[in-house]
């Protein structure tokens, strides 16, 4: 059964003022117009990664990280909080699935891996990630020729 | 992809597809590249599935078949969400990958 994570966060941070969850009725849409065989697909991570010669995040951080898609995992770094890391510090594919995405792209089961793919972190910031980072990604993504986007939260 | 079905219905993206796994394996579990792969087979099912805007398909994979206790402690009272190793430092923290090794962590 799914987790109550909502009313988990609610009773574990319930000394301070209560966090504003989004509540969207609806949602956009696009239809993908191609088979998945001929799609080209975006790998995007709040997981934090980053590679040791860019600049770690910070605190309320909107940027992201190009990450080029012929990346060893072992290289990446990771800068976050709130997540329960170990897992994916030991096989980032737990939430930044590049090597198994890599090998479905080289099998033909999807059209292309985008190039570079991106990492970020979470920010309380909202708004900020709304008009500034969403934008950014999303047109980084159509310079790209993305079809599609694979989005890993953590 | 989700694993907070209640977030991720709240926030309401175009196309999700929910695993119920402890938060941070959306796309399977460390070290099971199987798993990972066939999480990712089945994720492209929604290209072709969901049909309307807000859709969830739900994947059908248990995390322990044997044991069930991580969904009554996952993000509850005394969930240590840092991990287990090295503490991060307050806020933020910046930490190699392979630290868990390092310290004797284990999944």
């Amino acid at each position: 059964m799914p987790i109550p994570y909502i009313q988990r966060t609610r009773e574990r941070y319930a000394a301070y003022p209560a966090y504003r969850w989004v509540v969207n009725t609806e949602a956009p849409w696009t239809p993908l117009a191609k088979p998945i065989a001929a799609t080209r697909l975006a790998l995007l991570s709040s997981g934090g990664f980053y590679l040791p010669d860019q600049p770690p995040f910070t605190d309320g951080d909107v940027s992201y990280r190009r990450i080029p898609t012929s990346t060893r995992l072992a290289d990446l770094r990771i800068y976050h909080h709130g997540y329960r890391d170990d897992d994916p510090d030991r096989d980032p594919n737990c939430i930044f699935p590049l090597d198994r995405l890599r090998e479905l792209a080289a099998a033909g089961v999807i059209g292309a891996l985008v190039d570079p793919a991106f990492s970020f972190v979470m920010t309380y910031a909202a708004q900020r990630d709304i008009n500034e980072r969403g934008p950014q990604l999303a047109a980084a993504l159509r310079e790209l020729g993305a079809d599609a986007a694979l989005l890993v939260p953590v | 992809m989700s694993s907070a079905w209640d977030v991720t219905v709240s926030v309401r993206p175009p196309r999700a597809v929910f695993v119920n796994f402890p938060l941070n394996h959306e796309t399977g579990k460390a070290d099971d590249p199987v798993l990972q792969r066939r999480i990712l087979l089945d994720a492209f099912r929604a290209f072709e599935t969901l049909w309307a805007p807000g859709q969830v398909l739900t994947l059908p994979y248990v995390w322990d078949a044997k044991d069930r206790s991580w969904e009554d402690t996952d993000f509850g009272p005394g969930f240590e969400p840092y991990g287990v190793g090295t503490p991060m430092q307050a806020g933020f923290g910046e930490r190699a990958l392979k630290r868990a090794d390092s310290t004797g962590a284990s999944s």
